[in-house]
């Protein structure tokens, strides 16, 4: 492989791990906190996704506002899907939520098909500029490559910053060792636990939006396949941590590209390496890359 | 005579199929320590648990401050000014000490006071000052539970409920956590205690009151109790 080819593949696996880590983070923040599996997680992200192209394309916003109202659009329902859904569970037993989980993400999907049509749709309602192409020495590089990484890292150190730096992350550490001790602490943790859905959908949507602008089109299964990378990528780096899941994030990414890169012929296999990363990883730390404090779980 | 700030009356707590408090009545007076104690199983934890909002309450009353507290969620009951250090410590292991001890404080808006009270607990506990950049799950038992009291202290409560905060501890740490607890009394604030350890909790108690499966059977100011054979026998090992 040539230098500037591997400087492609190493920007595009930074690319697709970063779109991973984005979607990850939601699994893994719920996760920790009610131990429960947000099947529905990819299929928000679908219906983030949909809201920004109908806002787009049908009430002609400008392609920025669009997909921040869509994003919004998606916070909104995951803090609904946990209402509706997920709170009057939170004392029945696990396997309760999980089905549910899993019934609401069939509801989501079929709700696409019925409400947005099954047939993909073209997503090219961003502005000409992103597909110019840059070359840099001997590499080609969208403007669009450029805008995702800034858009990704950016929000990666704002997730940071908030769960480490502010009044609201550290609750939402604390609620994740500790539900009923947190309520000692005179906070609401319906309200920290929404927040954390809130949060989950709009980076999960963020990540779809700018999946649906490389790959571009969108449709009601989109949310599938990244989503089970990321949840993937989640249990790599120790699900219930945030860190863990950005690390495992990029590390699928860029290993899926780079085995591509090296075995072309094995490019039909690219998604069976994330299940055999897994299985090996799983086999020498079932708990991931990351440890997780878990001892005081009730 | 000081106030009733909380007052239980005919307080039924079931767990499941146990019936772990059967129709107790408890006054805690303003600015007193007061005591519950009792055998493992008694009920001093689940009366704790109703009180704070944790564990439901089958039947009763729980006043405090004129106000109805059953039916209340947990973290409102904080609000309202009474804050507990529960048993097993129950510190956040993967937070600092000083993001603990902020976490206590989470629902106050008074910066200044934060700080104030802040500075104020680890005065208390000079212990902790040296390890605030700590995780705490790196601390050791003792000062795991000079957090979990620092960080009930830090919703600048009323009253202060203590679950068994000997358990655990060696002697000297206990003599140095039960000095605190003297010296929280004295800044005004109303302690309720629930121990084990029956002759620490009376030595430092106003007023005692002894639980023996979910029940009432001895109640009285600190000294007197100390000094009944009962719990003398039952609970110091005296034999008499």
């Amino acid at each position: 492989m040539s230098t500037s080819n591997l400087i492609q593949d190493l920007i595009n696996g930074t690319l697709l791990g970063g779109l991973y880590a984005l979607i990850a983070v939601g699994y893994t923040m719920v996760y920790g906190i009610l131990r429960l599996i947000n099947f529905a997680h990819g299929d928000i992200l679908m219906m983030g996704v949909y809201f920004s192209f109908y806002f787009i394309a049908a009430l002609t916003m400008p392609w920025w506002l669009g997909f921040i109202v869509g994003i919004v659009g998606a916070g909104v329902l995951g803090f609904m899907v946990e209402r509706i859904a997920y709170r009057p569970l939170r004392s029945a037993p696990r396997i309760s939520s999980l089905i549910t989980a899993i019934g609401m993400s069939f509801f989501l999907e079929s709700l696409a098909v019925v409400v947005f049509g099954g047939i993909p749709k073209s997503f090219n309602l961003y502005p000409t500029f992103f597909s110019k192409i840059l070359i840099i020495g001997h590499t080609r590089i969208q403007v669009l490559t450029f805008f995702i990484l800034a858009v990704t890292f950016l929000l990666m150190f704002v997730l940071i910053w908030l769960l480490y730096k502010t009044k609201i992350g550290i609750a939402m550490r604390a609620i994740s060792v500790d539900i009923p001790t947190t309520s000692l602490m005179g906070a609401n943790v319906d309200n920290i636990i929404g927040l954390t859905f809130i949060i989950g959908s709009m980076l999960a949507a963020t990540s779809g939006i700018m999946w649906a602008m490389r790959y571009p089109q969108v449709q009601p299964y989109m949310g599938f396949v990244p989503g089970l990378k990321a949840f993937i990528a989640a249990v790599i780096g120790g699900i219930g941590s945030v860190p863990g899941a950005l690390v495992g994030g990029f590390l699928l990414g860029m290993v899926e590209i780079l085995i591509v890169g090296f075995f072309p012929n094995l490019a039909g296999y690219r998604d069976a390496f994330a299940y055999v990363i897994l299985i090996v990883l799983l086999m020498f730390r079932p708990s991931g890359i990351f440890k997780v404090y878990s001892e005081q779980k009730v | 005579m000081s106030e009733v700030l909380l007052k239980i009356e005919e307080l039924n707590v079931n767990y499941g199929a146990i019936h772990a408090v059967k129709g107790i009545n408890i006054n805690v007076n303003e600015g007193k320590i007061v005591t519950l104690i009792g055998a493992n199983g008694a009920g001093k934890s689940s009366t704790l648990g109703a009180i704070i909002g944790l564990v439901r309450s089958k039947s009763g009353k729980i006043i405090y401050n004129g106000k109805e507290l059953i039916h209340m969620r947990a973290d409102a009951i904080v609000r309202s000014g009474i804050a507990l250090a529960p048993e097993g410590r129950r510190i956040f292991p993967n937070l600092t000490v000083e993001e603990n001890l902020r976490m206590g404080a989470y629902f106050r808006k008074d910066e200044s006071g934060i700080n104030k009270d802040l500075e104020w607990v680890l005065g208390l506990f000079p212990r902790l000052r040296e390890r605030l950049k700590q995780m705490g799950g790196t601390l050791s038992g003792g000062e795991q539970q000079m957090l979990a009291i620092s960080r009930a202290l830090m919703s600048s409560p009323k009253i202060l409920m203590l679950d068994e905060p000997s358990l655990g501890l060696a002697p000297l740490l206990v003599k140095e956590v039960f000095d605190v607890i003297k010296k929280i009394k004295q800044e005004g604030k109303t302690v309720l205690l629930v121990e084990q350890n029956a002759a620490v909790a009376l030595a430092i108690a106003d007023y005692g009151y002894v639980l023996e499966t979910g029940k009432i059977v001895l109640e009285g100011n600190g000294k007197k109790l100390l000094e009944s054979d009962d719990v003398r026998h039952a609970y110091l090992g005296v034999s008499v």
